[in-house]
């Protein structure tokens, strides 16, 4: 049989007006319609309800909600668990990536393990357990508690589930980044006379601030948000022991929807931020990546 | 400044990449330490920075036991195959850096470091690029800044990690001379890792090659070429071909052949017999004394021609040169001797 001669329908000379892999334009409309129905249905129109909802009796009531006491002890009570776990959280973050990335040593794997623990297993779980651990039944917790530590209930349960929740976001980040950049830097900075603590400033720290940053950035979104963790150990104190979200689902289940909902905007607000900066970071840092 | 190792040895997870090792380098000497990769060359290179730590032995700068002290307190330059320049500093601040993190006591001011970075630039003929950033460098230029930068420190020894490995050739040649010029200049105590031989046998003073975590054989670049002392120098620096030959009261046979080379006092046995080549006297007739081999291929290298050869009957094959336009390239057999040569007894 003699083979069929192929095909050619397009002109000599003209480039092909597709590549094999490019669908037909119906295909694609189709797609884009698909991606962005959806986007729009489950992320877009949830976002501008909240905004819709806490305006609803307008900008007066709004303000009014905000700057009611309970609401602002919480705006305060929530930058206070987010000014102490964040930092503490990028300090370890940053230790725990060293180690696994420029160090060989026992229980590596174990500790990569153990990093992502805090993202693998339910919020709800992680705040019962510092119940467990600091309850009053437990040793700890009655041995605190004579000295007059209070942590279940109070600022420090909620610091502590928070830090607990949001750590694997610093770490985890910065791994693959300094893994990838090797040691080569930091034995030329030692070679050249640097002390450890030279060499961590002026060499390691400047190659991995964007994605410090960015790990940061992420941490704080996700420590300010938590939900289940700290509702957990919280015990719901007005004005004392109550975050944003969780002065949020008290007022939602007052039916006080307008209160809840400008407490959400705030959050939603955060939230938005985090994103355009993450935006802004991302293409920073990719241009960065791409030059080394 | 001399540098001695005496006696090192480095184990990884308890897997030797270095046994025993002893070298004596003179003060302003360019040394190379050549090898295949997983010789340990650049572990002895590192042991000998302060990198790696020996598991035995120690390292002499001087008189003075460098092995208890830290790569800092050692005051050597350590250039790195890709070049590690740190990439969010200027090459003025790369070249700089090793004179600002002194300690305040002996740091010289600002002015001044800036003053010697320059000059350094100048010196490694980057004059004029001291504002950009290493990514705004060419590899030939990186590694430029890199040596300045290590210089820039008043090292005692100058120790080079394959610094033209991750070159394209026509750089690394131009780099190589350089170097040496650079070499020439300051009279820095030099060692450079490579494991290309062209460059360990153009540019260093005296070439130590090494295999499997042991030094093989140190000498000058005529020295290891023209008498190696091991199959695997021979074998390793420049080309060479090999015949299992046995040696009988003096005389060398290959199959039932006696190939007219003398033994000397070596004792009977199976031995080795390693020549050039391009070291071969062509003979017209294949009587008496000489190596026959019927031609199984021939191919043309530049201005001359490469010629496979079949000994004895098939089982060996060796390669000889033979001037392009030679008539034996067309025959069907050869005999030849080889002009030098050695014989290594067949171990166990």
């Amino acid at each position: 049989m003699a083979p069929n001669p192929v095909k050619v329908r397009r002109r000599a000379g003209q480039p092909p007006r597709h590549s094999a892999v490019t669908e037909s334009p119906g295909a694609r409309l189709g797609l884009m319609a698909i991606a962005f129905a959806f986007l729009a249905l489950f992320l877009l129109l949830p976002l501008v309800s909240v905004f819709v909802e806490a305006f609803r009796k307008g900008a007066g009531e709004y303000i009014a909600s905000l700057v009611e006491p309970d609401a602002l002890a919480a705006i305060r009570l929530t930058l206070t668990v987010a000014a102490i776990a964040v930092p503490l959280n990028l300090v370890f973050g940053v230790a725990a990536a060293w180690a696994i990335a420029k160090f060989e040593f026992k229980g590596k794997a174990f500790l990569t393990t153990l990093i992502d623990l805090p993202f693998s297993i339910s919020p709800v779980i992680s705040g019962l357990v510092f119940v467990l651990l600091f309850g009053a039944q437990s040793v700890l917790g009655s041995w605190l508690r004579s000295h007059g530590v209070e942590i279940l209930f109070a600022v420090p349960g909620i610091v502590l589930a928070t830090i607990f929740v949001t750590f694997p976001f610093v770490a985890r980040e910065l791994i693959p980044l300094m893994q990838e950049q090797g040691t080569g830097d930091e034995e030329a900075a030692l070679s050249l006379g640097a002390n450890g603590w030279q060499t961590f400033w002026y060499v390691t720290l400047p190659n991995i601030k964007w994605g410090l940053l960015y790990g940061t950035l992420l941490c704080n979104a996700r420590a300010m948000g938590e939900f289940g963790a700290v509702s957990v150990v919280s015990g719901h104190i007005r004005g004392l022991t109550n975050t944003m979200p969780l002065h949020v689902e008290i007022l939602y289940n007052e039916y006080n929807f307008v209160a809840a909902f400008a407490v959400a905007s705030l959050l939603a607000l955060l939230a938005l931020v985090t994103l355009v900066l993450k935006s802004l970071l991302e293409m920073r840092y990719s241009a960065e990546l791409a030059a080394s | 400044m001399d540098v001695r190792v005496v006696d090192v040895r480095k184990e990884f997870d308890r897997f030797p990449a270095l046994h025993n090792v002893s070298l004596d380098i003179n003060s302003g000497e360019l040394i190379a330490l050549l090898g295949p990769s997983g010789s340990g060359k650049t572990t002895l290179l590192r042991l000998i920075a302060g990198l790696e730590t020996p598991t035995q032995g120690a390292v002499f700068f001087g008189e003075e036991d460098a092995s208890q002290k830290t790569v800092q307190e050692r005051n050597v330059g350590f250039v790195f195959q890709h070049y590690a320049l740190f990439r969010h500093m200027t090459v003025l601040d790369n070249v700089g850096f090793g004179l600002k993190v002194r300690p305040s006591s002996n740091r010289p001011e600002k002015g001044e470091i800036r003053r010697r970075a320059l000059e350094l630039l100048d010196f490694v003929q980057l004059g004029g690029l001291e504002k950009r950033y290493p990514t705004q460098l060419s590899g030939g230029q990186r590694q430029r800044v890199a040596l300045a930068r290590a210089m820039a420190i008043e090292p005692r020894v100058l120790l080079l990690d394959e610094p033209f490995g991750a070159l394209d050739a026509q750089v690394r040649k131009e780099l190589r001379r350089w170097l040496r010029e650079i070499h020439d200049k300051t009279g820095y105590t030099t060692v450079f890792v490579t494991h290309d031989q062209d460059e360990a046998l153009e540019l260093a003073d005296r070439v130590v090659v090494m295999s499997q975590g042991r030094i093989e054989q140190i000498g000058t670049p005529d020295e290891v070429y023209d008498r190696p002392n091991s199959p695997f120098v021979y074998g390793f620096i420049g080309e060479s071909s090999s015949l299992p030959v046995r040696m009988e009261n003096g005389a060398v046979w290959s199959a039932d052949r006696n190939i007219g080379l003398s033994a000397g006092d070596m004792p009977d046995g199976e031995a080795t017999l390693f020549f050039r080549p391009h070291d071969v006297e062509l003979l017209e007739s294949s009587a008496g004394g000489c190596i026959v081999g019927t031609v199984v291929a021939s191919r043309r290298a530049g201005g001359t021609r490469r010629v496979e050869l079949e000994i004895g009957g098939g089982s060996d094959r060796i390669e000889i040169e033979v001037p392009a336009e030679h008539p034996a390239a067309d025959k069907s057999s050869i005999a030849f001797k080889p002009r030098h040569w050695k014989l290594f007894p067949v171990q166990g």
